[in-house]
């Protein structure tokens, strides 16, 4: 009994992800449909704000993609489609937007969290051992006295 | 820092934090700021939906004017369409962009519910609703008399967003359409 329950949870932990994208787009070279995946991967679905165009099934998405595939064919860059689909939705579109000064904050705010942290890390361990020193320059003296001291009544 | 204000560290952070929380309380995560505010109308060239005629940008602007997404299989507009009803029925133009929809499904709408719009732009392929940066449907643009977009709105169109929102915005651009 034990046995089956572990081997249905191994079961279901083996589930895949399965695609939700139906279509597929003929492409006249191995090369553009490596860019296709690329950017159909980097492109986000505005109207189910978490996937990328690629996972979406939602309408817009299969526009996105559908529109994705006829510039590509046309030979777009990848950077004037990008610039064609924040053109349209803002940067939210891109999962790496462009560094500007609407997005300085998205982009810096880690690094800028990161510096505080080791900062403030340092502060700390700084001010523990200021503290141990601080110690020894007042209470020498009396450890000293205390450690000389002959213990007479143990 | 002095030991005593040292105490106070936790109860200064927990403040911006609660802030920040409480501001996003009251955020809607899936709003998109458009991408289009303050930029042109884009061109198109579709049919209308009444009559097949072809209908470009240069027909439907000159006069502020409400631009509403809609489709027969978007439920939230069946919820909008009485008011966009009530809306014309006071003098706003509404054009109507039949969004990835059935021509005969569409005029079957209207001619049950009433039709409220100037004309209707049908996309059935949505290219102009990529050109907009639609999403989703219902939507209303709001375009002033030079063909630019002033306003987009997400979402069923009903009085307190009319009164809150759209509103103001209509006032401010019929007032400039009347400055010479």
């Amino acid at each position: 009994m034990k046995a089956r329950l572990l081997a249905l949870g191994a079961l279901m932990l083996l589930s895949i992800h399965a695609g939700a994208v139906i279509e597929t787009y003929e492409f006249s070279t191995p090369a553009l449909e490596a860019r296709y995946q690329l950017l159909s991967e980097e492109l986000r679905c505005p109207k189910c704000q978490n996937q990328n165009i690629a996972d979406s099934n939602a309408p817009i998405s299969q526009d996105l993609r559908r529109l994705l595939h006829q510039q590509l064919e046309a030979g777009a860059s990848d950077e004037e489609i990008l610039e064609f689909m924040v053109a349209r939705y803002g940067e939210f579109v891109r999962y790496r937007p462009a560094f500007n000064a609407a997005t300085a904050v998205l982009w810096l705010a880690p690094l800028i969290l990161l510096l505080a942290g080791v900062a403030g890390l340092l502060l700390i361990l700084c001010g523990r051992r200021d503290g141990a020193a601080a110690l020894t320059e007042d209470d020498q003296a009396q450890l000293a006295t205390l450690l000389q001291t002959p213990e007479k009544d143990a | 820092m002095a030991p005593r204000l040292k105490l106070f560290l936790p109860l200064f952070i927990f403040v911006v934090l609660a802030g920040f929380l409480y501001r996003g309380l009251s955020l809607d995560p899936m709003a998109l700021p458009s991408a289009l505010i303050d930029k042109p109308l884009p061109a198109f060239t579709l049919t209308a939906l009444a009559d097949g005629r072809e209908l470009s940008r240069e027909d439907v602007i000159g006069e502020p004017a409400l631009f509403n997404v809609w489709a027969t299989w978007c439920i939230s507009c069946r919820a909008e369409h009485p008011y966009l009803q009530q809306l014309a029925d006071r003098g706003v133009p509404i054009y109507g962009i039949n969004y990835k929809d059935e021509d005969e499904a569409a005029r079957r709408w209207l001619r049950e519910l009433g039709d409220p719009y100037r004309a209707n732009i049908v996309d059935r392929e949505g290219t102009l609703g990529v050109d907009l940066g639609v999403y989703g449907a219902p939507e209303t643009y709001l375009v002033d008399a030079a063909g630019v977009i002033r306003y987009r709105h997400v979402g069923v169109v009903d009085d307190r967003v009319w009164r809150d929102t759209l509103e103001p915005i209509w006032r401010e651009v019929q007032a400039m359409g009347e400055q010479p």
